[in-house]
């Protein structure tokens, strides 16, 4: 882990010292902001830990916890919603008894909205890791979602 | 000489293009290794052509003839390569049809002109088709002056949303001096159910670079930014490839086609969030902080980032400008109307039958960009409305469908242009469902410095959602204006500004529709499932027991092949049943 941190320290230095800069190579090597690493950069950089927290909270793409092996996104821009977006996500939810932007128990799976991923023509699209899917029905991506757990 | 572009924008790659490009690259190696294709033979990626619900396209020219084939499949192309490149006759059936040319006939092609044309990780490509002529036309005749003056004169307002003229913004920045001036484009996108600047970049990324070019030298920026949301990792990419290219080629960099002038360009990933379009949280976000807007003045002309003077233009301006420098500003005032000049670029989505990426003249009328270009309404569904400008904008009802698309018809009937983002919406589309859906969004994305959007946001949402829940009260819709206007007039930036404009708008075309919902708490349009009951038609039902397999609830009870019931105090009304039953036998009402 401190080689990973010293790298992240460089790049920080590359960018100018902005600290978005180092929360996304966090976010990017660990899957999440773990407390250990920032404290470790707090005390490095003379920087609050607050500021760090203060700036992960406030965007979308940091996550304070540890995320699924797979995480399922489900588009909820205009396009997806009026194609019947949160019916999917409503599905999602119950089916895995999980919330938004939750992971279930085993850890395999986290449900994630996303504001429009720019497929709006392939509408309502979710995405199970890189992987888009366009023109989604409930039945088929629980289905896919279901296999994932089995390998 | 064959060539065979694929389309390979992020709509062409989630259909499936990667795997055409593919074995498009394997069929014509296999084939030309028997020395049967002609040599010469070339294929290569463009981005995207608009019609993206038509994809994979490809095109294959073949002796000078250009054929177009739609909805393209991984398994089709080794029977286009043997009917059509080595035994020279074109597949009829997978050719594109008479609604392909239709799509193209009313439009115009400024910004997306070379999008599908050019190989965008190519930067020879672009310059082959006369990319880069613009900045050399610039920095070796013309002034910053005469620059920022040719672009005032041609009439370019920003596409970002606001219309503020580009040319006077460039002319603020210009009398600002200091030792440090900055570019910026944005390329933050977040209108979702948007994807014009994502295509534009996907698909020309040199043009955008050169647009910055033309702004760095007129304001006398020597470093630039684009930000850029992180959800485009294709756009990111490309982004990249095309500035390292322009660097290598002297377009980028220090003395830039040896006339001493330098500039920088970085790009700088979005963290996803939606203010941070806003181009004082843009900037903030830039520095490395919470992206919080700040109240103007100072304008970023002014003091921008790190305190200089900085332009922020949209993806879509800086794509105009090298065409503006080459054709001149006249040419581009003489395109749309009086007051909004050029062209638009839409992402037009939602229930119409060719949904994609267009680009029309200012001032052509709705009908003709929903009817024309974009083929009419999908399962030929009554046209209900239509949402433009996102978040920021209204729906317009069909009664208004003549209206002309340009940034003043557009706000005086309680909408914006916005970037670009047209949804289009039929009968089957709730009005209260769709204000509730956008607030959802503006609430949850306001960045909570000021009270009243960060409040105000919220409390509309709440009423919207009991509305929808059948909780609705005597009185509410005149709260909802009144919080409405508060949260307009008092909200620090555009966000909260311009967060009530849903609302607002359908409250205004379609009150009937919230009366509904809060009198008789009844759905016209049967989508608030609080507000219906579900039941199975006897006679229609064939007991084939998928509805109660699906239930979630186990609601449903019946024997196989014998009509089911739905029990009504279990049904938690999620409409699976609705979705799952082949036999039309679920009634909502
Ligand atoms: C909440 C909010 C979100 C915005 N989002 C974007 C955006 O995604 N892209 C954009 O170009 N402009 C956006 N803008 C407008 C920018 O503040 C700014 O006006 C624009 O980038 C200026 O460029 P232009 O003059 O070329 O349009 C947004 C404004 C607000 C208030
Ligand atoms: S709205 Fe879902 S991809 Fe655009």
């Amino acid at each position: 882990m401190e080689s990973d941190l010293n790298k992240m320290l460089e790049h920080y230095y590359e960018m100018d010292g902005n600290i978005i800069s180092i929360l996304q190579d966090m976010e990017e090597t660990f899957g999440f902001i773990p407390e250990d690493a920032v404290n470790w950069f707090s005390h490095r950089l003379s920087i609050p830990a607050a500021r760090f927290f203060g700036t992960a909270t406030f965007y979308g793409q940091f996550h304070l916890t540890k995320q699924g092996k797979h995480i399922i996104k489900v588009c909820r821009g205009t396009a997806c919603h009026v194609k019947g977006s949160q019916k999917i996500s409503d599905d999602i939810q119950r089916e895995f008894s999980i919330g938004v932007g939750q992971t279930t128990k085993d850890e395999l799976f986290t449900l994630e909205h996303v504001a429009c991923v720019g497929a709006c023509s392939v509408a309502p699209v979710t995405l199970v890791g890189k992987e888009v899917n366009g023109k989604v029905k409930s039945s088929a991506i629980l289905k896919k979602i279901k296999q994932l757990r089995e390998v | 000489m064959i060539c065979v572009s694929v389309c390979m924008g992020t709509g062409g790659i989630s259909a499936g293009g990667d795997k055409v490009f593919h074995n498009f690259e394997a069929e014509l190696l296999k084939h030309d290794i028997e020395a049967t294709v002609n040599k010469g033979c070339s294929v290569h990626q463009v981005g995207c052509r608009g019609l993206c619900a038509k994809d994979v396209l490809v095109d294959v020219i073949a002796n000078g003839v250009k054929s177009t084939y739609e909805h393209i499949k991984p398994d089709m192309v080794m029977k286009i390569v043997e009917e059509h490149l080595i035994k020279g006759a074109p597949i009829k059936e997978w050719l594109v049809k008479e609604d392909y040319h239709n799509f193209n006939a009313k439009q115009m092609k400024v910004v997306l002109e070379d999008c599908g044309v050019v190989d965008p990780e190519d930067i020879e490509s672009y310059i082959e088709r006369g990319g880069y002529q613009a900045v050399k036309k610039v920095l070796t005749t013309m002034t910053p002056l005469d620059t920022v003056e040719t672009i005032k004169r041609s009439g370019l307002r920003g596409r970002g949303g606001g219309g503020f003229p580009t040319g006077l913004k460039w002319e603020f920045a210009v009398k600002n001096h200091a030792d440090q001036k900055y570019i910026i484009c944005n390329a933050d996108e977040g209108d979702p159910g948007a994807f014009m600047d994502r295509s534009v970049i996907e698909g020309n990324p040199h043009s955008v670079l050169e647009g910055m070019i033309i702004g760095a030298y007129a304001i006398g920026a020597t470093k630039g930014y684009v930000y850029i949301r992180a959800e485009y990792p294709l756009a990111v990419e490309r982004l990249r490839i095309a500035i390292k290219a322009a660097k290598e080629k002297g377009f980028l960099g220090k003395n830039i086609l040896g006339r001493g002038v330098d500039l920088e360009i970085k790009v700088k990933l979005g963290a996803g969030a939606f203010v941070c379009g806003e181009e004082t949280a843009l900037i903030a976000s830039i520095e490395g902080k919470r992206g919080t807007p700040k109240s103007r003045p100072p304008f970023p002309a002014q003091k921008g980032l790190f305190g200089k003077p900085t332009v922020i233009n949209n993806v879509e301006t800086l794509a105009n400008v090298p065409q503006i420098i080459k054709r001149g500003a006249d040419w581009f005032a003489s395109i749309g109307t009086e007051k909004s000049k050029g062209t638009k670029v839409f992402a037009i989505t939602g229930k119409i039958k060719n949904s994609g990426l267009i680009e029309v003249p200012m001032g052509i009328s709705l009908k003709e960009i929903i009817y024309d270009i974009g083929g009419g309404m999908e399962d030929e569904l009554a046209f209900k409305a239509v949402q433009t400008g996102g978040p920021s904008g209204g729906c317009i009802p069909a009664s208004m469908i003549d209206l002309k698309v340009d940034y003043e018809s557009l706000a005086a009937a309680g909408s914006i242009m916005g970037s670009g983002g047209l949804v289009v919406m039929n009968e089957g589309d709730c009005m209260v469902n769709i204000a509730k859906f956008f607030l959802e969004f503006t609430q949850l994305e306001s960045c909570g410095k000021c009270t009243p959007c960060r409040i105000g946001t919220k409390r509309l949402f709440e009423i919207l959602t009991r509305i929808t829940e059948g909780k609705g009260r005597k009185g509410d819709i005149e709260f909802l204006i009144d919080v409405c206007n508060d949260v307009k007039a008092t909200s620090l930036c555009g966000l909260g500004m311009t967060a009530p404009n849903p609302i607002l708008s359908t409250i205004k075309y379609f009150r009937r529709e919230y009366e509904a919902h809060i009198n008789e708490k009844r759905c016209p349009a049967k989508v608030c499932n609080a507000l219906l009951t579900f039941t199975i038609d006897k006679e229609a039902c064939t007991g084939c027991t998928m509805c109660a397999k699906t239930c979630p609830a186990s609601a449903i009870e019946g024997d196989k092949k014998k009509p089911h019931t739905i029990i009504s105090d279990k049904c938690i009304k999620c409409g699976s049943c609705f979705d799952v039953c082949k036999f039309k036998a679920v009634n909502k009402e």
